[in-house]
């Protein structure tokens, strides 16, 4: 089998299982949609880590290759292809580990759907979509992926479609993104116009050369063409990677079934935007500005979302705005340049949010879909191995030195105080204190719900048991890379220039470079971790919430009553949501009304149309008199007509 | 062989004598009615294959040319001939001829041969507006056409037929008045009535300027284009669903090829310096209809002025060529993207037709069954019709340019050549992703997805075979042209390249 059928068949296998899994729901059975799709996926997977492999050990090199031309136009030939270096193939085994391991998952998840084979044909063509996505060596292809990966979350989140919030959520996700792709396609117009070509290797060749191109979009104020495209990308990837203020999407997506809100909108497909800008690095290079940009979004994100985190009640929803948050700590590494350390805490997340997910979702089953965790309490003793791989999730989340999330996290920290790039010390900060606010919350959700008593009703006490293999087993073999991945990866993924052919950083920015000086193995840097500064607000958002949610509930309330207004600010979520639904969507439906009543049946139907017709009316009506069918009526006007001809013939004469 | 023989004499006149066929079969024997409808349709289909086959991508010369004297007092020729603007219409055209027969299949029981005879007949009329490269016999298509729509509407319409049919009927006869005066104009300059002719014929820019004005009126009305675009609503909301179909997939896309056979050959001079007219009103209707969209409660008024919006695009796309050459000056290989926005404007006039015509029928298979168009007679149909479900979610994201299906390449296209043109043409036209994401999935949402929402809902059967098959052939129509659009923008390449040289030199005198 030649490479380039390997790299054909990696996003095409779970396709054809998507596909048959969807058209053939009813022949082939439960058993038949998920044996197909985890057979495609499972095949995609192992194909993956050869190209991987072929990678580390260099038998394979940078795969750039065209599969078909979609189309020419004007000159420009737009093509399907794929571009497979270190970045990608890192992407493609997180992409499918992942998908593997959440495949596996639904069939215990999912056991009693009516919708079950539908649910697999969608996370199979997830998987194809996300694959063409990162594999993409154009902009074009990226935008398809980008959308496919959108419609898929469209239907995932819609998935319960009798549910209001449920399909409410997914119209708004939708919409949301779209948003952001508004911004996304005018940033590929301007990409395409600037360079002629939407080729990734065209493209990035000739972006210094282009550095200084201007474009006028006000008047006579010339913007840096650079800052215009970088800009506008990332505003996709605001869209996709929730970063504010369109994060308010993922909040809701978590209607969906717990096991896409694993993969999708905590793994994957947020991270998309993630990977698209760390992908662009030889543009973003050229734009200071734009990097700052993306830098004080992301930490915005980081820090004021990990704090809605705080109060939510609802499982779920905690695990959400943790994402949030991490993927603001992702973005705040894009802005400092740190795009491999992005990469990196990409990594290690997707391993350590999905293992989160789905022992949320571990607990959902076990207590018949109750999410909120004040019904929670005490579940350890029921079910261990959930018990434990939370745990481990949680202590990977926290960034505790050793665990995976512990490299990633810190690594962008220093990388953020190391850059002196403008914003950059509101960045740290940011950055600094979530780390407080992620433990506080990760361990108020771990005690919450596996800690203290048990809160929930006699009834649902009786039933409770662990969940069975198939759902324990992905727990175990997500807590696996969990811990210990970053260890493992860090010094080639950081330090080592594994990324070098696919991420380009200029010299002044390499911030990570200046980190390595400091860099003496994955142990050293965990034991040097004690005597710094996130390792003790760590601890402190440890202590504090083991004080409030394990042994003193009431200082939760003392508090809620002590600061209203910052309880209330919080609860309603920044009022995002109020304010998008009164002014945008509101706003829209009002301008549709007015403009559909007042001009099109008012002014163009009322006035323009009908009203010609009934001025035609009016006019014949008056011209119908003349028409008597009176003779002597007729000889009359002859008369008078004759007689003012011939005046008009004299006066001219 | 069969390139030898007058094939698009044949697929004119085969379904008009089919049509003749039809009605004498009489209102007693609607099945004969129906078998001997279909097998025209299929045949004309059949027989326009070749035209696609046959036709040489390289030359942007007239093909399957066929000219005979018709009256020779006033040298007006029976003359045909395709290109690349007109073939994948033709094949369009044809296409829907088949499905409109299968779609009324069940659905009319009412004189069903004179239904079978008049969409027949309008299939004939509308493939001769496409071919045709003599003015007079092209106005007296593009005249005759009316006829059947108008029938069509009046006679198997809704409750307010009447008005729609009249209004349908004075504003597109108003607007074709003026272009008519154009071509007795032209024809008293240049002596003959060939369009070819009048695409050599130079032309002062006053003169000209009156004469863009002049098929504007014609073309814009067909379109539709803001202001004039009020009848296509009720038009489409009293029509019955083979009258929507045909009148948004292919009637509508009339109005566009007008503008490339017309106004920019004719007219180059003009055209530039009115292009900001209609780029202005290519603009408002994507922007402005579209809020318009979101608020209808009507599914088919909602298609219909989706319609308005997506077909901005067509104009807007024929109409940023100027602007891209003045940014371009003397820098041919960037000017180059000119094409993009009128090939764009071509793909998406066929995706349009693919996409509307199926979203008519999506609502055809509802009304049939509930008999009511109204959004709030629905909710959750999901539940009672999975398969109908899943084609109008596809239809419904296609109409709101998903990537992958033909909505996009259109789009796509005219957007990128907008930025090139200036960045607020791009901008504004970028709006659609936003707006037409919220009308399209709006609906879904009100329409299909919930739970079930009432006992007419929950008592509906799932689409048959013959609604299934119908729209199965429009999904894969969809997906094809969206994943692999290059044999479509292939045959277009070499007729484009030759309008633009055209268009960019002048032709005053």
């Amino acid at each position: 089998m030649s490479l380039k059928t390997i790299l054909i068949l990696i996003p095409l296998l779970p396709l054809i299982g998507a596909v048959i899994a969807g058209f053939f729901r009813n022949r082939i059975g439960r058993a038949g949609a998920h044996w197909v799709t985890i057979l495609g996926v499972a095949a995609s997977c192992v194909l993956s880590g050869y190209v991987l492999k072929g990678h580390i050990d260099g038998s394979i090199g940078t795969i750039n290759e065209t599969i078909y031309t979609w189309g020419v136009s004007g000159g420009i030939h737009f093509q399907v292809g794929f571009l497979v270096d270190h970045l990608t193939s890192l992407m493609m085994v997180v992409v499918t580990f992942v998908s593997l391991m959440v495949h596996i998952y639904t069939i215990g998840y999912m056991h009693d759907d009516p919708g079950y084979q539908r649910f697999f044909s969608y996370i199979a063509l997830f998987t194809f979509s996300m694959l063409m996505l990162v594999m993409s060596n154009n902009f074009m292809q990226l935008f398809f992926g980008w959308e496919a990966v959108g419609l898929v979350s469209y239907l995932l989140i819609g998935f319960w479609f009798k549910k209001e919030s449920a399909i409410f959520a997914n119209l708004k996700a939708f919409l949301v993104n779209r948003v952001g792709d508004f911004g996304f396609l005018l940033g590929i117009a301007a990409v395409l116009v600037t360079f002629g070509s939407l080729d990734y290797g065209t493209v990035f060749a000739a972006a210094p050369d282009k550095a200084a191109d201007t474009i006028s979009i006000f008047g006579g104020a010339e913007w840096s063409m650079m800052t215009f495209i970088c800009v506008c990308l990332f505003i996709g990837a605001m869209g996709k990677s929730a970063q504010a203020p369109l994060h308010v999407w993922l909040p809701d997506s978590m209607e969906g079934p717990t096991p896409i809100s694993a993969l999708i909108h905590a793994a994957t497909m947020v991270t998309a935007g993630i990977f698209m800008v760390a992908r662009m690095s030889p543009l973003f290079e050229l734009s200071d500005a734009a990097l700052s940009f993306v830098m004080v979004i992301g930490a915005v994100t980081a820090f004021f979302m990990g704090l809605i985190g705080i109060v939510q009640n609802d499982i779920k929803r905690v695990v959400a705005y943790s994402t949030l948050s991490q993927l603001g700590y992702m973005t705040v590494a894009l802005g400092v340049s740190a795009y491999s350390a992005a990469i990196f805490h990409l990594m290690t997340h997707a391993f350590f949010k999905a293992l989160l997910f789905l022992g949320a979702g571990s607990v959902i089953i076990a207590l018949h879909h109750q999410q909120d965790m004040r019904e929670m309490g005490g579940l350890r003793k029921w079910m261990p191995v959930t018990w434990i791989t939370a745990w481990i999730g949680t202590l990977a989340l926290i960034g505790f030195p050793f665990f995976s999330g512990f490299y990633s996290k810190d690594a962008i920290i220093e990388a953020v105080h190391e850059s002196s790039r403008f914003g950059s010390g509101f960045a740290y900060w940011a950055v600094v204190l979530g780390v407080f606010v992620t433990a506080l919350y990760s361990f108020r959700l771990l005690y919450l719900s596996f800690h203290g008593k048990p809160r929930m009703d006699a009834h649902t006490r009786g039933h409770l048991h662990e969940s069975p293999l198939v759902v324990t087993v992905p727990l175990i073999l997500l807590a696996i890379p969990s811990v210990a991945i970053g260890y493992f990866t860090i010094e080639p993924m950081l330090f080592g220039g594994w990324l070098d052919g696919a991420i380009h950083v200029a010299e002044k920015n390499d911030v990570l470079a200046a980190l390595g000086h400091h860099f003496h193995g994955a142990t050293g840097m965990a034991t040097h971790a004690v005597q710094t500064l996130p390792f003790w607000l760590m601890v402190a958002g440890f202590a504090v919430a083991t004080l409030v949610y394990l042994f003193r509930p009431q200082i939760a309330d003392r508090v809620r009553q002590m600061v209203p207004g910052i309880y209330r600010l919080l609860d309603n979520k920044y009022y995002f949501d109020q304010f998008n639904q009164k002014f945008f969507a509101s706003g829209a439906v009002r301008i549709g009304q007015q403009l559909w009543n007042k001009a099109d049946a008012g002014l163009i139907d009322g006035g323009l149309v009908n009203g010609s017709a009934k001025a035609i009316g009016w006019l014949s009506g008056i011209v119908r008199k003349v028409q008597s069918g009176y003779l002597y009526h007729y000889a009359f006007a002859m008369i008078i007509g004759l007689i003012g001809i011939l005046g008009v013939w004299v006066v001219m004469r | 062989m069969i390139a030898d023989l007058p094939l698009l004499s044949i697929l004119i006149w085969l379904p008009i004598v089919g049509a003749l066929l039809v009605l004498f079969t009489g209102d007693a024997r609607p099945q004969t009615a129906r078998w001997l409808a279909l097998i025209v349709s299929l045949l004309t289909f059949l027989l326009s294959l070749p035209l696609w086959t046959g036709f040489d991508v390289s030359t942007a010369a007239m093909q399957f040319q066929e000219k005979k004297p018709w009256i020779e007092a006033f040298n007006i020729h029976y003359h045909l001939g395709i290109d690349g603007f007109s073939m994948p219409l033709i094949l369009l055209t044809s296409f829907f001829g088949v499905l409109v027969v299968i779609a009324g299949w069940q659905v009319i029981q009412n004189k069903v041969h004179q239904y079978m005879a008049n969409f027949l007949l309008l299939e004939g009329l509308m493939i001769g507006v496409f071919s045709a490269l003599d003015a007079m016999l092209f106005y007296v298509f593009f005249e005759a056409m009316l006829i059947p729509m108008f029938l069509v509407i009046g006679m198997w319409g809704g409750p307010r037929r009447v008005y729609a049919t009249i209004k349908f009927f004075l504003y597109t006869f108003l607007g074709s008045v003026f272009m008519l005066v154009g071509l007795i104009w032209l024809y008293l300059q240049s002596g003959s009535f060939s369009i070819l002719d009048f695409h050599q014929l130079p032309i002062g820019i006053t003169a000209q300027k009156w004469l863009f004005l002049g098929f504007l009126a014609a073309f814009a009305v067909k379109v539709p284009m803001f202001p004039v675009h009020t009848w296509l609503p009720d038009a489409h909301v009293e029509a019955p669903t083979g009258g929507s179909v045909i009148l948004a997939a292919i009637m509508l896309k009339i109005g566009g090829y007008g503008f490339v056979r017309f106004s920019l050959p004719i007219t180059p001079d003009a055209s530039a310096a009115l292009d900001w007219l209609v780029i202005a009103l290519s603009l408002i209707a994507i922007v402005y209809i579209g809020f318009v969209a979101l608020v209808q409660k009507d599914m088919k008024k909602l298609i219909a002025y989706s319609s308005i919006s997506h077909m901005g695009f067509v104009t807007l796309g024929l109409f940023i060529a100027f602007a891209i050459f003045m940014k371009a000056a003397g820098n041919p290989e960037s000017g180059r993207m000119a094409a993009m926005g009128v090939e764009g404007a071509m793909v998406q006039m066929i995706s349009h037709g693919f996409i509307s015509g199926a979203l008519f029928l999506c609502v055809g298979v509802l009304y049939d069954r509930v008999h009511s168009r109204m959004i709030k007679d629905y909710g959750g149909v999901v539940n009672a019709m999975p398969w109908f479900a899943f084609f109008a979610v596809l239809f419904f994201m296609a109409n709101s340019g998903l990537p992958g299906t033909s909505g996009f390449v259109g789009e796509f296209m005219v957007i990128l050549a907008a930025f090139k043109a200036n960045f607020w043409f791009a901008f504004l036209a970028g709006m659609t992703l936003i707006l037409g994401a919220a009308y399209s999935l709006w609906l879904v949402k009100r329409v299909i997805f919930g739970e079930v929402g009432n006992d007419n809902v929950a008592a509906l059967k799932d689409i048959n075979a013959r609604e299934a098959l119908v729209l199965g052939v429009l999904a894969v129509a969809v997906l094809l042209l969206g994943v692999w659009p290059q044999p479509l923008l292939e045959v277009m390449h070499a007729t484009v390249d030759h309008l633009l040289a055209h268009i960019a030199q002048s032709k005053v005198i």
